[in-house]
């Protein structure tokens, strides 16, 4: 067996490069004759634009041009890649996304002009000249007061600031409310899921570039899936071919689904570079990040749970108002609706279910999909009323759950709410995390940490999570404008090395690691004998990128799919070379050999053959080993697990410190453990950063509160515990070639409830009757619950 | 960053003279000044760097008083200024280590961020802020968030604190900035005690003499339990309420006083 095959902790080769400094990010990349890019953002949230004058800036020195508005009057809006239908069966509102503000200003940081100059001082030192004529509006920045009559709206060619009603499933919400009627028990529970901004390490970066010897554009930019960049960018902005325009990603440092959406800057440096015909730079500040790059969450929910005198869950339903931002970023819709409300089942066999999302324009920043997108709302509403279900029915938090879960005999299990779950076993993760986490000692903790005047609280969350996303035909019903496959073409060199060109694209989540272990698994060769070239779309096939913890269990299937056509290829191959019958081959270690002889042939040999046919059925197959596939999965794949969460909060002050936090995942099988660990690890930590910490905040004139590092508060390691990680409970996938599902997204999914239901746990024990706090549990926040 | 001339002069004198010219800046460590140039919030014609000026820099103790150089950065108080250790682990606790290597105390109390730590450490400690012309007793020099007593081209030299019989500063962290949400300085003194708190008012640091008073009769804890602090002159943001920081106030008070 390879030393580095499936199930081997490699260490990821990537982290030498980037560990030493030799990663080749975008902003590396310099170009002959490269000009700046410096933008005037908004600095009020919502106003009538009147004029842009840029007379005077245009003659300071260094200035090549200076865009507006006007110059893009040719050119399209940024699409939207789903379209959401509400619940009357009408499509959602879908205002223009301009490229630069046109005639209306909508939100802090929006593009009002951009200034090329040599260098980025100079072009910043003219941006100070332009004069921007503009009469302030009121700003509409609370989503429900967003949809009050007569609220200001958004865009004044829709009917209201509402994008869309939706109610899934619409059929079934009168028998929801009649099991609520029947209901022993009912629990309300009203929540906000705060909004965050991401924060990639590495801020966006877009260098656009022009070939007029070939009339060809291309696009350098930080992002998770240049093909669709390609696409949306080539077809639907600038209207260039895909063949004349080549868009590639280089090293990205970190995306967190920030990075997938099209982004007005990208369109604008292709652009202007063909223009000018010289290289445009831009790279955003971390102050400019702060404004522009798309925010996640901003959810405002209703939760209620029906249970019958047996403590069985008989219904749910919900209301959400989710923030959309000013303008419709590439992926939002899909985020409240087909991320979020299908997955309300979560482990539960809860049999009736509605959700309604009310989806809002405000003048804000748009939203669109960060780390889980929609499935970490729903974990959050379903684990937080379930706790205060608990609390209020005076059960065990652990069995009320585990007496409602989904059995291991029900799988595969339709959900009320149009997913399937293939496999799964809630209870194997519900009681590896109990013993994990020692809850059978927690009570001696809790009385020591007393003695400490400390609060000590457990809180247990389960989740459920569709990714892999997932087959075109599904998502296009649900109207997606895109495929959702993955691609991957293998290469076989002459010497038997192999380059695997994929679609995925890794921006630290290590595929350049994990993908040659499979390949090495399948051929039985060295891992080091692969490499994988990505986030090119001048070399690779057309792929759908990164996200939605898709890559191994979609671009991976594809991989592998490929490397079996190479492998039955080689196979005939060493059929002729030993003058046996293909049907005896077998390929193990690296060897062909004849079943039942001692023949045998090396994986070099063959593909030596392959491309110096002297001694080859020509007249079978063609010479060469290089095959493509495609995959589109039959379902999404749904890791699930238990995560348990043991925290103090010093009655002092409200600081709650996070003592233990335990993950019992189910991902199905597993490439690298290792990898896999530190996915979690990633995830829990911007979950606890979401919990406690992160909170992005306007004021009510659409003014970013937390605009800088000194108010946004990021998740340091001091910040987090030791975080025990297991994934022995395994369901494999029943529709992937891999049997994965998917690790990227779980710990931002499972664990701001896990912490919450601590912290509420801690209280709760020790005299302070709190219902709920919102997130982030802020030290003042929850001081302030414990003495109201 | 718009563009500026740069001195670094090695004496007192010419640093002074070269910041009469209209629209110098002295320099210290930078920690706020940069950061508001690189935004273009600043427009200084001259940067003065006072980090050239060896009598600035350094900590000395000679019987009851310990003097630090107006340039010396949080890292060498942290090191040197053994003989006052509240003020030493103070000094260690500002920033992160960048910060600690390049902030000063005299950038600090020049600066009177309404959060910052070493106004607590004067104000409590009744420290004198020696400046090029003059001396200023901590009560007179901080005036408010911002605001105090120096005059237009007048550095601090120096710092000179009056090492008490038993000090304690409790920093409570605003989780961003890692400024003080509030910090409360208490320090003992054979003549009383003098209790000063950063980071809660919207007048910038104040001493609470309810508090002193009280620990002057009796240093326990105990002795403030009676107390209340008003919120309404405290500050409210994202971070925490005003009635929150008047909580941490006596909370943090009390907990400086059991370790003391």
């Amino acid at each position: 067996m390879p030393k580095d095959g499936i199930g081997a902790s490699t260490k990821r080769r990537e982290d030498i490069r980037f560990l030493t400094g030799k990663g080749r990010y975008t902003d590396d990349i310099n170009l002959n004759g490269q000009l700046y890019v410096h933008f005037l953002r908004a600095d009020v949230a919502h106003a009538t634009l009147n004029a842009v004058d840029t007379a005077s800036a245009q003659d300071m020195q260094g200035v090549v041009r200076i865009f507006t508005a006007k110059d893009f009057e040719a050119v399209g809006g940024l699409p939207c890649g789903w379209q959401v239908t509400d619940k009357h069966g009408n499509p959602m509102q879908e205002p223009k996304h301009p490229i630069m503000a046109e005639g209306k200003i909508r939100h802090v940081g929006e593009i009002i002009a951009a200034v090329v100059a040599d260098s980025l001082e100079e072009a910043r030192d003219a941006a100070e000249a332009i004069v921007v004529d503009y009469d302030e509006l009121p700003a509409v920045i609370d989503m429900k007061a967003a949809c009050a009559d007569g609220a200001p709206k958004v865009h004044d060619d829709l009917t209201s600031n509402l994008c869309y009603d939706w109610g899934f499933v619409e059929e079934n919400k009168a028998a929801v409310d009649e099991a609520f009627e029947k209901a022993a028990h009912v629990t309300t529970l009203e929540l906000v899921n705060n909004r965050l901004v991401a924060n990639p390490m590495e801020p966006r970066v877009a260098v656009g570039d022009y070939a007029p010897h070939d009339d060809s554009s291309t696009l350098y930019t930080t992002s998770q899936n240049p093909h669709v960049i390609r696409l949306l960018m080539g077809a639907f902005v600038l209207g260039i071919p895909e063949h004349k325009l080549r868009v590639v990603a280089p090293d990205v440092g970190g995306g967190f689904g920030t990075k997938i959406f099209h982004y007005a800057e990208e369109a604008f440096c292709t652009f202007a570079a063909k223009q000018i015909k010289r290289p445009v730079k831009w790279t955003s500040s971390r102050s400019e990040a702060f404004m522009s790059d798309a925010h996640g969450r901003d959810h405002v929910s209703k939760i209620q749970i029906a249970l019958d005198a047996d403590n069985n869950f008989t219904a749910l339903r919900t209301d959400t108002y989710a923030n959309m931002g000013a303008y419709l970023s590439t992926f939002a819709p899909s985020v409240p609706t087909w991320l979020h409300g299908v997955l309300m089942a979560g482990n539960y066999r809860t049999p009736l279910i509605y959700v309604n999302v009310k989806a809002v324009f405000t003048n804000t920043v748009p939203v669109d999909a960060y780390r889980g997108a929609g499935r970490p709302e729903a974990t959050y509403q379903l684990e937080r009323c379930i706790d205060k279900c608990a609390r209020e029915l005076g059960v065990d938090p652990a069995e009320l759950r585990r007496q409602n879960f989904i059995t291991p005999d029900q799988f595969p299990y339709a959900t009320p709410v149009a997913v399937e779950y293939d496999t799964g076993n809630y209870h194997a993760t519900l009681d590896k995390a109990l013993e994990l986490a020692d809850v059978t000692g927690f009570d001696a903790r809790a009385a020591e940490s007393k003695k400490n005047g400390k609060l000590r609280g457990l809180g247990i969350a389960n989740y459920i999570e569709a990714c892999g996303i997932a087959p075109s035909n599904l998502v296009g019903q649900l109207g997606a404008r895109a495929g959702l496959y993955e691609s991957a073409t293998v290469r076989v060199n002459a010497t038997g090395g192999i380059v695997v060109m994929t679609g995925s694209h890794s921006h630290g989540q290590g595929h350049e690691t994990t993908f040659p272990q499979v390949i090495a698994d399948m051929i039985g060769i060295d891992a080091s004998q692969v490499e994988i070239v990505h986030g090119d779309t001048a070399n690779t096939p057309m792929g759908m990128g990164t996200y939605g913890s898709r890559s191994l269990a979609v671009g991976g299937s594809a991989m592998v799919r490929a490397a079996e056509k190479v492998i039955n290829k080689a196979k005939k191959i060493a059929a002729h070379l030993m003058e046996a019958s293909e049907g005896d081959i077998e390929l193990k270690d690296g060897q062909f050999t004849v079943s039942g002889t001692d023949k045998s042939v090396a994986w070099g040999d063959v593909t030596l053959a392959a491309y110096v046919p002297h001694n080859y059925p020509l007249d079978q197959i063609e010479p060469g080993l290089e095959e493509t596939a495609f995959y589109d999965p039959a379902n999404f794949t749904y890791p699930s697990g238990t995560y348990i969460c043991e925290v103090e909060v010093d009655e002092g002050t409200g600081k709650v410190e996070v003592l233990n936090f335990t993950a019992a995942d189910d991902f199905g099988n597993v490439v690298n453990p290792m990898i896999v660990e530190g996915q979690v690890h990633g995830g829990v930590g911007q979950g606890i950063g979401q919990a406690m910490l992160e909170n992005c905040a306007y004021d009510a004139d659409g003014q970013l509160l937390s605009a800088s590092y000194m108010d946004y508060a990021m998740p340091r390691a001091s910040d987090l515990p030791m975080i025990t990680v297991d994934h022995s409970c395994q369901t494999p996938c029943t529709h992937n070639p891999l049997g994965v599902k998917g690790c990227g997204e779980a710990g931002a999914i499972g664990s701001p409830p896990a912490l919450v239901n601590a912290v509420l746990d801690a209280l709760n024990r020790n005299g302070h009757a709190v219902d709920h706090i919102d997130m982030p549990l802020s030290p003042s926040r929850v001081w302030t619950a414990m003495n109201q | 960053m718009y563009n500026f001339e740069f001195v670094k002069p090695s004496s007192v004198e010419e640093a002074i003279a070269a910041l009469k010219e209209e629209d110098a800046q002295p320099l210290s460590g930078g920690q706020t000044l940069i950061p508001t140039m690189k935004q273009r919030l600043n427009q200084p014609s001259k940067l003065v760097s006072l980090l050239g000026i060896a009598e600035l820099n350094g900590v000395s103790a000679e019987g009851s008083t310990v003097t630090i150089g107006g340039a010396t950065p949080h890292a060498v108080v942290a090191a040197d200024a053994s003989a006052y250790p509240a003020l030493a682990a103070l000094a260690s606790n500002i920033g992160d280590p960048a910060v600690r290597n390049r902030g000063t105390i005299g950038g600090s109390l020049a600066n009177n961020d309404p959060a910052a730590c070493y106004p607590a450490a004067a104000l409590a400690s009744g420290a004198t802020i020696v400046t090029n012309s003059r001396e200023i007793a901590a009560d007179d020099y901080f005036q408010g968030m911002f605001t105090t007593a120096l005059d237009e081209g007048e550095i601090i030299t120096g710092v000179k604190f009056p090492v008490p019989e038993a000090a304690n500063y409790q920093k409570f962290e605003q989780p961003a900035s890692r400024f003080a949400l509030t910090g409360v300085f208490v320090a003992k003194y054979a003549d009383g005690v003098r209790v000063a708190v950063t980071g809660a008012s919207n007048d910038g640091v104040f001493r609470w003499t309810e508090a002193e008073e009280a620990l002057s009769g009796n240093f326990s804890a105990d002795a403030i339990s009676g107390l209340t602090v008003d919120a309404s002159d405290m500050i409210s943001d994202l971070h925490g309420t005003a009635e929150y920081r008047a909580n941490l106030v006596k909370v943090l008070t009390g907990r400086a006083v059991a370790a003391c």
